[in-house]
């Protein structure tokens, strides 16, 4: 695989300020701050129930947070309706991959697109299916009968249907072999490598800093680390709780 | 009659009847299959696009009915252009009723558990039954015979007892083209998908920038407006119609959905015809008495061998 070179790092494109997210009356998210810089790859890590998942659900407006702003290119998008922020290129492959189990693989794709509706659909449908040619193979199969690995496949690729500007990726590697990771992750340095910004949560931390240029790290709903990639690789507290050394 | 003939005649009946109950039976199984919940209210929509179809034809046709009023003649063309009008108008009226539920009575309650949107489900259907009632009082009201009733089995040199007569056709012509059209819509087209892609997972929907609220109010739409063809084929079948009509083919449509296997589109066609068949079979061999008793017999025993309906899928797979 030959990767392109990468465009340089840009602006700050996503900003979070201090959000407080709740479900009921549990205080999932306590002020959590973070940005992101176009073309940038930002991980977010941190063990189970640290509120990960949440802040990406609160960006991409499923949650809504109690207090606090998230923007996007300088425009509040917290109140803006979830449908509406995947039209301003925000889209995410979500936990647990969520594809449509009873629509094919091809429909599946047809719903990434569906704010689009010009020709070039067709030219993204191609460049995803090269991205991921194992999907090209079972296009009519309907996408609950699909392996783990596919359908965390077609929901990367979903997601890149709706030519995101920021593409948010919540555990792409769950449940994968090793070599299918690679897949994964190698499919995320490309994309990234077009001009997509990329958030990536992962529970895979060493896998995660290998292709991030920072990193956030999360616990119970708040943001306590953030550098860059390699300084988090180097860091005692993250070799010890999240690279299982110690 | 012979027993065969016998049969056939049944049979005929049964799958006109059937065809109406499918009509209305995928309301129910639309909505269900996007937001899991009974629209209790449906079988009033339908009886209510029976009455707009009524008086709008009281209103406009009166003279093509005078003209009619011979019901072995074959209808003037502008018949065929009222009927068309009638349609049109009941099939919008519905489309728009059930929208109009939809966002007044359910949508805030959505978030509510089950149980409220139910309840107001029930609540509605009381009001309209009562707007029903209000519009052309208690008694059945006669529907104008626009429809002839020709014997085509004799029209075509066939001598036999079983008649198929140009009501019976002109119920499939109406209903099959309008199922056709409606499953090539969700199977299709993007907004199909988009409604089968709510109904299977509303998050990622909306992850896939589908607006969820337009297009549950699609479901009721398109719901709304085969309850409202629905209404009109029904009065033009059976020459009459009252404000408890919504009650008894409520009832024998959603017992077809949950029988087909409620949220699939394919059960409910399935069901439709199969209960549609079963009361006039019952009606015929058995006793019109009996035909409730059948129906829901053969309900339990269904449900009892397979409690997700004959097409449903596993409650677990469908989340
Ligand atoms: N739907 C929900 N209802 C109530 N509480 C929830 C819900 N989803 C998450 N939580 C709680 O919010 C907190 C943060 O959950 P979140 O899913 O964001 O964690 P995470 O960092 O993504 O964890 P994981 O690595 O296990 O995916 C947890 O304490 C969790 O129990
Ligand atoms: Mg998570």
């Amino acid at each position: 695989m030959t990767l392109q070179s990468r465009p340089p790092i840009g602006p700050v494109v996503l900003e979070i300020d201090d959000i407080h997210t709740y479900y009921g009356n549990i205080h999932a998210l306590q002020g959590v701050s973070m940005n992101v810089r176009e073309h940038e790859i930002v991980t977010l890590l941190g063990s189970n129930g640290a509120g990960k998942s949440t802040t990406l659900r609160t960006i991409s407006g499923i949650l809504r947070p109690r207090t606090g702003s998230v923007t996007l290119r300088g425009k509040r998008i917290d109140n803006v309706a979830a449908h509406d922020i995947v039209r301003m290129g925000v889209c995410q492959s979500p936990e647990g991959r969520h594809v449509f189990p009873r629509l094919t693989v091809d429909e599946n794709l047809d719903m990434g697109a569906f704010i689009h509706s010009d020709a070039q659909v067709a030219d993204d449908r191609n460049r995803v299916l090269t991205l991921f040619p194992r999907l090209r193979e079972r296009l009519k199969q309907r996408a609950g009968t699909l392996s783990g690995g596919e359908q965390q496949m077609l929901a990367i690729a979903r997601a890149m249907m709706g030519r995101p500007t920021v593409l948010l990726l919540d555990e792409p590697s769950m449940g994968l072999s090793p070599l299918l990771t690679d897949v994964i992750f190698d499919a995320i340095k490309e994309i990234n490598a077009t001009g997509v910004t990329v958030v990536v949560v992962e529970q895979n931390a060493q896998l995660a800093l290998s292709i991030a240029d920072r990193g956030y790290v999360m616990q119970t709903g708040r943001i306590v680390l953030t550098d860059s990639a390699a300084a988090l690789t180097q860091n005692e507290t993250v070799r010890k709780a999240y690279l299982g050394e110690g | 009659m012979a027993g065969f003939e016998f049969l056939l005649q049944q049979l005929v009946t049964g799958i006109a009847n059937g065809m109406l109950i499918t009509l209305i039976a995928i309301g129910y199984t639309l909505v269900y299959g996007i937001i899991e919940m009974i629209n209790f209210a449906h079988g009033d929509v339908f009886m209510l696009g029976a009455f707009s179809a009524l008086t709008f034809l009281q209103l406009v046709g009166a003279q093509a009915v005078r003209r009619v009023r011979n019901v072995d003649q074959a209808p003037s063309p502008e018949t065929y252009l009222w009927l068309v009008l009638a349609m049109i108008l009941a099939m919008v009226f519905c489309a728009a009723l059930n929208v109009m539920i939809e966002r007044f009575a359910y949508r805030r309650l959505r978030r509510g558990g089950r149980m409220a949107p139910l309840i107001s489900a029930i609540g509605v259907s009381f009001m309209l039954q009562n707007v029903g009632l209000y519009w052309k009082g208690a008694s059945p009201v006669n529907f104008p015979r626009f429809i002839p009733q020709i014997d085509l089995v004799k029209e075509i040199g066939i001598d036999s007892f079983v008649r198929f007569t140009t009501k019976d056709l002109f119920v499939i012509v109406v209903t099959v083209p309008l199922v056709i059209a409606l499953t090539v819509f969700i199977q299709r087209t993007k907004l199909g998908k988009a409604m089968r892609a709510t109904a299977q997972d509303r998050d990622a929907a909306q992850l896939m920038g589908i607006d969820i609220n337009r297009t549950i109010a699609l479901t009721f739409l398109l719901g709304g407006a085969l309850a409202g063809a629905a209404g009109l084929v029904s009065g033009l079948y059976n020459n009459t119609a009252n404000f408890q009509m919504g009650f008894s083919y409520g009832l024998n449509s959603f017992t077809a959905a949950v029988l087909g296997g409620i949220g699939n589109l394919n059960g409910a066609m399935l069901g439709g015809v199969f209960i549609g068949v079963l009361a006039a079979l019952s009606d015929g061999y058995i006793d019109p008495r009996w035909t409730p008793v059948v129906i829901f017999g053969t309900l339990n025993l269904v449900l009892i061998l397979r409690p997700t309906g004959i097409l449903g899928q596993e409650s677990a797979e469908r989340a």
